[in-house]
């Protein structure tokens, strides 16, 4: 098991890999947003969860065709069946190389961005735990959407589009967690964000086996 | 029930139902339409409030054609049925069509309402996402080459839909109570008196069985073609 995670996670994190795409992409999008809207620093803080929430959902979607595709071109998705491990720890621990190599990263990297946002430091603790608790739904959910289309030729293209609107909960969720420090009135946005990670993360590699099973094809 | 998993029984029973559904979807639409434009204007909305007769059934249709698409969908992975999967697939579009009915008579509706053709309320944006999903279906159906494995993705992913639709419900209601200002209670509320009751009950069900009608017929469509394939392959 911590095999397959470690060669998921090296094959990512190498040189060209889809973890510094994935972090140049969510850097880029965040640089493009103050260009799109102005510079002033409280409208951007007043909006910076959201932009990040979306610019780092959108960055690990990037990533996500690849998450079975290459293993299931070469043929080692076929042994990974046959192996000991059920499939549905396969796709569980599949979903958490995506998110070491995408969620994690985009996490440490969002504070940075916060600032660069006008984020106040609460805001900016309350991003960075957003992110954390959230960003393995994006993966969890991504991994079913990545099983789902792995027999179709181009499936990145309608990937986002089966994807996107199942995690519209965790960007509310997150943005809101942000927006709750900024505003001072309570919402309960983190809990519902962990909530809804949790049974995501949970429920997820199961819809997720179920897809990659049907495309191995027996 | 079991029975008319045949195809060639479905066939036999959906053609003998198809033009009573037709005939009576005639009578309720015409019905429900006949009181709706009659109906003295609302002291809140003026004439405006007819547009609700066409807009609350579609939304309700909508979410039912949800259901029952997610259902078929449960039956066709469980059971392996094609007919299952082909009745997910006929309620996809027909689903579609319904949520972007509810959405433009929305529309129509909130331009002189709220003043604006877009206000991001509630239910105007879970619809949205509604749409975004049946959008997604429809496309991984015609995305996968092989039917089979086309019906299984399809179906998976209408179940994690119907599973996560609820969540996604709540978060955007959730949201624009976050947004104090944007949402806009509507006039009314629960609080419908009788004579515009009458109407929108029977639209809702004019509706629905327009629904079923038409889902009936593609149904039948999507057997038949199969078959004209399969004469057309054995006769090639």
């Amino acid at each position: 098991m911590s095999a397959l995670l470690l060669r998921d996670v090296r094959l990512a994190a190498r040189a060209g890999g889809s973890a510094m795409l994935a972090l140049a992409f969510f850097a880029g999008v965040a640089t493009l947003v103050p260009l799109g809207v102005g510079a002033e620093l409280p409208r951007l803080a007043r909006i910076a969860g959201g932009v990040l929430w979306v610019a780092a959902v959108l960055a690990a979607l990037l990533a996500l065709d690849r998450l079975f595709q290459a293993d299931f071109e070469d043929g080692s998705l076929d042994l990974l069946a046959l192996s000991p491990l059920s499939l549905e720890a396969v796709a569980a621990i599949k979903a958490s190389a995506h998110w070491l190599a995408t969620g994690l990263p985009l996490t440490l990297l969002s504070p940075l961005l916060g600032v660069m946002f006008g984020l106040p430091p609460r805001a900016l603790l309350a991003l960075f735990v957003s992110l954390l608790l959230g960003t393995p739904a994006v993966s969890a959910l991504g991994a079913v959407g990545a099983g789902l289309t792995l027999s179709v030729r181009r499936g990145g293209l309608i990937l986002p589009l089966i994807v996107l609107p199942l995690l519209a909960p965790a960007v509310i969720f997150g943005a809101g967690a942000v927006l709750e420090v900024l505003d001072g009135i309570p919402n309960g946005a983190l809990g519902l964000l962990g909530a809804f990670s949790f049974c995501a993360c949970v429920l997820s590699p199961f819809a997720t086996a179920a897809a990659v099973r049907l495309n191995l094809g027996s | 029930m079991l029975r008319y998993a045949n195809p060639t029984k479905f066939l036999a029973l959906s053609r003998a139902l198809r033009p009573w559904l037709a005939g009576a979807t005639v009578l309720l639409l015409g019905a429900g339409l006949a009181l709706g434009l009659r109906v003295p204007p609302d002291y809140q909305q003026g004439e405006t409030v007819k547009l609700m007769f066409l807009h609350v059934p579609a939304a309700w249709t909508a979410m039912m054609a949800y259901g029952l698409m997610a259902a078929a969908s449960l039956v066709g992975l469980v059971w392996r049925h094609p007919l299952a999967d082909q009745a997910a697939k006929a309620a996809a579009p027909l689903g579609a069509l319904f949520t972007a009915l509810g959405l433009l008579t929305g529309s129509l509706w909130g331009r002189p309402m709220w003043g604006a053709w877009w206000v991001w309320d509630g239910r105007l944006t879970s619809f949205l996402l509604l749409l975004f999903l049946y959008l997604g279906y429809i496309a991984l159906w015609n995305a996968v080459e092989d039917e089979t494995r086309a019906a299984r993705a399809a179906a998976i992913l209408a179940l994690v839909g119907a599973v996560n639709l609820p969540v996604i419900e709540f978060s955007v209601q959730w949201w624009t109570t976050l947004h104090q200002g944007e949402s806009i209670v509507r006039a009314g509320g629960p609080l419908i008196a009788g004579v515009y009751l009458w109407p929108l009950f029977l639209m809702a069900l004019g509706y629905t069985l327009l629904f079923v009608s038409l889902w009936l017929m593609r149904i039948e469509t999507a057997i038949l073609e199969r078959r004209a394939r399969t004469v057309m392959l054995e006769g090639g």
